[in-house]
């Protein structure tokens, strides 16, 4: 036990931890998955958690980093899941290659990520200008636009109300790419951050006025920003196009935007791995919820789901709890066992007898 | 691009001239006809009574605000209208009357902020962690830390910006403004605020940084014990117009300036 908490002492550990925990998780579905020994329903479970992981990681960019609200997440998403799947689709027909294909799955990856890149810059470009309040209705505008602009055009291009029939990867391995794209979305996400880059955007953050004066270079940190975040939520409007068997752009409304946001926001704005946990825990109950509330109580999905994240936020913000929340949360708790373990760590310098008790 | 920090050549070029400087908002001049000379290694004052336009003229000189008519020249060179990263970059670094730092940053990350600009590592190279990004990150850390020493910040560098005393909040504010290494240091009222013992303490510092940079400092202050006590040579603005400049003895004594600051 000593010799894993040790290990997890580390500072080179500590500050790739959450890599770790990734990793180790995909690579243990993964061998299940590939084994058969997962079902379809947790498969798809998977899939959805890390569609939001790496939805969540990247608003936390925006909003937790550069602190600029942004409502219009899923519309980034939609831009990636409609051209990300449309371009499988069509690069699926005209090869000939049935089925999963992995060059064909990675180039629309890839593309949609880049087309959602590209509407994110030029919602940067408002952003420069607007602040709060103002430039979170320009997101939100932007998000319903991309909506309804797909639901419209010609049902031969984007399938119109019924949707896009999308293509399909082997459900086996689909969410180990998700994660995958999880662990390049963190380590893009956590490099930039721990970095002048990242220190530059907190700066922007704190005090633009501040940022400006001492010669940070506004303009490009946000394009940037804007940019990369709807880059990776592209992407995993591209992965949400290959685990439905049909997308539509109802789909991408505002509620799902503001889901997203609740992810960021109970994560602790500006933490990515309470980001990453928030998104995995909420997609889990929201799941969970649909696959056992089925028939006539799945009306009651939305109140029961709407309880919970009360409940939360109830947990987080209550003042009566603040005693109970500073005891039992996670830093108290990962403190109190290095702790233990230092004083350990310090009696086996002294004298080794109370190290071989333990 | 015109980033490359202007440096002085000659030393009879002026580090500030402002020619005519005036700014309108609406009906108000806040600033009419301001004509500053600095000269290098100079450590200017100034002064003048509440809303006579001290602050705005910081905020024309940095860019936040475009002067109505007028020419800002820094060594000679024209800088007028220039937003403000642009003039951070070419040499004019501030402090802030209120103060601004980067709450969520610690003491030394804020001086990390103000190096960005002087240490090069670009954002591919930070994401892919190349060789570049450690090397500039542990020059930065080197060279805030020595900035934190000349300060006798060091001690606290690890402290969130937001704790530490509002004395060391002033400090922290000049140290990360230097970091920028710039040609021209703005000083806006540092000393508000500061109980005696403090704005002892900041007059050493300001002391030691002309002295031991060769730094040129423009300071707007109302401690008249800190603007006798250091500046050389001083304006007083009174209603965004020049009432006196000069030495700061003669200009102190000018009945003009201690009506303007104590009534008839």
């Amino acid at each position: 036990m000593n010799r894993i908490l040790a290990f997890f002492k580390k500072p080179f550990v500590r500050n790739y931890a959450n890599y770790l925990i990734v990793g180790v998780f995909t690579a243990v579905f993964g061998l299940l998955s590939a084994t058969g020994l997962l079902k379809m329903g947790t498969q798809f479970l998977l899939e959805q958690i890390s569609i939001a992981v790496l939805l969540a990681i990247s608003l936390c960019m925006v909003v937790g980093f550069l602190g600029e609200l942004s409502l219009g997440h899923a519309g980034f998403m939609c831009v990636g899941a409609f051209l990300g799947g449309k371009l499988a689709q069509a690069l699926t027909a005209s090869m000939g290659v049935a089925g999963s294909n992995l060059v064909v799955f990675v180039f629309s990856l890839l593309v949609g990520g880049l087309v959602a890149a590209a509407f994110g810059f030029m919602i940067g470009l408002p952003a420069l200008r607007l602040r709060g309040d103002y430039l979170a209705i320009v997101t939100l505008a932007f998000g319903e636009i991309v909506r309804s602009v797909v639901m419209n055009l010609p049902a031969t291009l984007f399938g119109g109300t019924l949707g896009l029939e999308t293509p399909r990867f082997s459900r086996k391995y689909l969410f180990i790419f998700g994660f995958l794209m999880v662990l390049a979305c963190l380590a893009v996400t956590q490099n930039l951050m721990r970095s002048k880059h990242g220190r530059a955007i907190i700066s922007i953050k704190d005090n633009e006025i501040a940022a400006r004066a001492t010669g940070i270079d506004i303009t490009k940190y946000k394009l940037f920003v804007f940019t990369i975040s709807s880059f990776f939520a592209g992407v995993a409007g591209v992965l949400y196009s290959y685990s439905q068997s049909r997308v539509q752009s109802a789909t991408f409304d505002y509620n799902y935007s503001i889901e997203i946001l609740v992810m960021v926001v109970l994560g602790g704005m500006g933490s990515i791995n309470g980001s990453m946990l928030a998104a995995a825990l909420i997609t889990f109950i929201n799941v969970k919820l649909q696959t056992v509330l089925t028939g006539n109580l799945s009306v009651l999905q939305n109140v029961i789901y709407s309880l919970i994240l009360i409940l939360i936020v109830i947990y987080r913000n209550a003042p009566g709890l603040k005693g109970f929340r500073e005891k039992y949360n996670m830093r108290t708790i990962s403190e109190k066992i290095f702790k233990k373990k230092q004083t350990v760590a310090e009696n086996a310098d002294t004298g080794e007898e109370e190290a071989n008790n333990d | 691009m015109t980033d490359e920090k202007i440096v002085t050549s000659a030393p009879d070029v002026p580090v500030l001239r402002t020619e005519h400087l005036c700014i309108q908002f609406g009906g108000l001049r806040a600033v009419d006809d301001v004509n500053l000379e600095i000269k290098k290694g100079e450590l200017y004052g100034l002064i003048g009574p509440n809303g006579a336009g001290k602050t705005t003229v910081f905020n024309l000189l940095t860019g936040v605000y475009k002067p109505t008519s007028g020419k800002i020249l820094l060594c000679g060179k024209d800088i007028t209208g220039k937003p403000p990263v642009e003039i951070n970059k070419l040499g004019i670094a501030r402090t802030f009357q209120n103060i601004r730092l980067f709450n969520n940053l610690t003491v030394i990350e804020n001086v990390m902020v103000g190096l960005s600009n002087q240490i090069p590592c670009n954002m591919a190279q930070s994401i892919f962690r190349l060789p570049r990004h450690k090397a500039s990150e542990r020059e930065m850390f080197d060279r805030a830390l020595e900035l934190l020493k000349v300060f006798q910040l060091d001690e606290y560098k690890d402290y969130l910006a937001a704790n530490l005393p509002y004395g060391k909040q002033r400090k922290l504010e000049i140290a990360r403004a230097m970091a920028t290494n710039p040609t021209l240091l703005l000083l806006d009222e540092p000393a508000a605020g500061m109980n005696p013992n403090e704005t002892q303490e900041l007059m050493d510092d300001i002391t030691f940084v002309r002295r031991e940079f060769g730094m040129t400092i423009l300071l707007i202050e109302h401690d008249m014990r800190l603007v006798s006590g250091i500046c050389e040579n001083l304006t007083v603005l009174n209603f965004g117009t020049e009432l006196a400049k000069g030495d700061t003895a003669t200009v102190l004594s000018d009945p003009s300036v201690v009506k303007a600051y104590l009534g008839d």
